[in-house]
């Protein structure tokens, strides 16, 4: 299916479902979609289970989401931060679930939902509390666990630039977790600086190319 | 290799600079968050050290100031920094190959406990309200081919941190090379643990000290 370009914000997200599982792009506040958030704040939808690296900055971006209480599950490999108190407040009120995944695991689980593997087998947490309830493995005379692919129903993501083909080019270190949970979503929906003409992008420079994209919308 | 012995205790900036001095030439590097960042400031500028930082970097420079911020570039502590020539930009996923995959010649990271047999624990104090926060500890911790530890050897209560078995939970299990601390180096291999400077400490004061069988270099 093409990609479509959103009049607006409002509109890429009014389809989100309670209860969906939403990949949020960013590491920090480089590379998150923050007008993509704001649009969910007030599409509505609650229940939700979030993957992101972390569990908000400050008071903006998915620290507003989890503030507006609808967030159940957080998944994420760093939430505390000196600048995390929205979601120290809820997991300390017992309000959010939360599932820390290493953060090489995390990016890996959704690189294999993107490509169509069934689990994995790596030595990260091999030996410490993430590793219960996990199978091990031990492969050539190496200890592994076993780790499954982590799909979303949506990603959201944010991007430089987009052609009309969606095609995505990035921006230094906010490029992070986007070309990763631009794979793993059935929807992915990308907020950008520009949409750009078509063949306003060098096709040797496409970092995400447009298959994975559903909908784009610019600044 | 001989015990080299000055007389007191290594400051943050004493110890980032052993640690640099010690990094190969041309290596690949990943300083942790926090007091490894320091060693960053004492590369020497010929060294040809590469840094990665594991939200997408090689090749990163110093923190930025004024008119250099920008709030697409920033490290894995999310302070602004800056591109080097040379520089380059990855996803995630490929990054935590880098890392995961033996790309990396040496991670440099803090701890609360070491043990003889090189088990790490820095992620987590297992306190009932403590929130726990992995990010890339683990796997740098399985994956860089040489793990450094940069911490003091004592707790502000003054109990020790290189321990026979870790307390608190695990990072990772038999990962940890080195140990630079205040008043000592520790090189772990085998379950031995060799100590290979002294600082404002005496042999028999460390081994009253850490409850850990030493060799001295």
């Amino acid at each position: 299916m093409g990609v479509q370009v959103c009049a607006d914000h409002d509109e890429a997200v009014a389809d989100v479902r309670d209860g969906s599982t939403v990949l949020i792009g960013g590491f920090g506040l480089a590379g998150m979609p923050t007008r993509l958030i704001d649009a969910l704040i007030r599409q509505g939808a609650r229940d939700l289970t979030v993957v992101s690296n972390n569990a908000g900055n400050g008071d903006t971006g998915l620290a507003a989401l989890l503030d507006a209480g609808r967030v159940r599950r957080m998944i994420c490999s760093f939430p505390r931060q000196h600048d995390s108190h929205v979601f120290d407040r809820l997991y300390r009120a017992g309000e959010i679930e939360l599932e820390v995944v290493p953060q090489g695991t995390l990016a890996e689980r959704m690189r294999a939902a993107g490509a169509g593997i069934g689990g994995f087998y790596c030595r990260t947490g091999v030996g410490t509390l993430l590793a219960e309830g996990k199978e091990t493995r031990e492969i050539d005379g190496t200890t592994y666990l076993l780790e499954k692919p982590l799909p979303g129903d949506i990603a959201f993501i944010k991007a430089h630039a987009a052609d009309h083909a969606g095609n995505l080019v990035y921006r230094k270190t906010a490029r992070n977790f986007g070309p990763v949970m631009a794979t793993a979503a059935r929807c992915t929906i990308a907020e950008v600086g520009e949409v750009v003409a078509p063949g306003g992008l060098d096709p040797e420079a496409v970092v995400t190319p447009g298959i994975y994209v559903d909908r784009v919308v610019s600044a | 290799m001989s015990l080299r012995i000055t007389d007191a205790p290594r400051s943050k900036d004493e110890l980032a600079a052993a640690i640099a001095a010690d990094i190969p030439a041309g290596a690949y590097v990943n300083l942790g968050i926090g007091q490894p960042t320091l060693v960053a400031d004492h590369l020497r500028d010929d060294g040809g050290v590469v840094l990665h930082t594991e939200n997408g970097m090689l090749h990163m420079g110093p923190a930025a100031h004024g008119d250099e911020i920008d709030p697409d570039l920033i490290n894995a502590g999310k302070v602004p920094v800056t591109e080097l020539p040379g520089a380059s930009y990855f996803h995630h996923a490929d990054s935590f190959a880098m890392m995961r995959g033996g790309h990396l010649d040496v991670c440099v990271l803090g701890a609360f406990q070491v043990s003889a047999t090189g088990d790490l624990a820095n992620w987590h104090t297992g306190a009932d309200d403590a929130i726990p926060a992995v990010g890339g500890a683990m796997d740098l911790a399985v994956g860089a081919r040489s793990v450094w530890v940069m911490m003091t050897l004592r707790t502000r209560e003054g109990a020790p941190k290189l321990v026979p078995s870790c307390a608190y939970p695990l990072t990772g299990v038999a990962c940890v090379d080195r140990v630079y601390t205040d008043v000592a180096t520790f090189d772990l291999a085998e379950g031995a643990v060799t100590v290979t400077s002294l600082h404002g400490v005496a042999r028999g004061e460390l081994e009253a000290l850490v409850e850990v069988p030493l060799r001295f270099a």
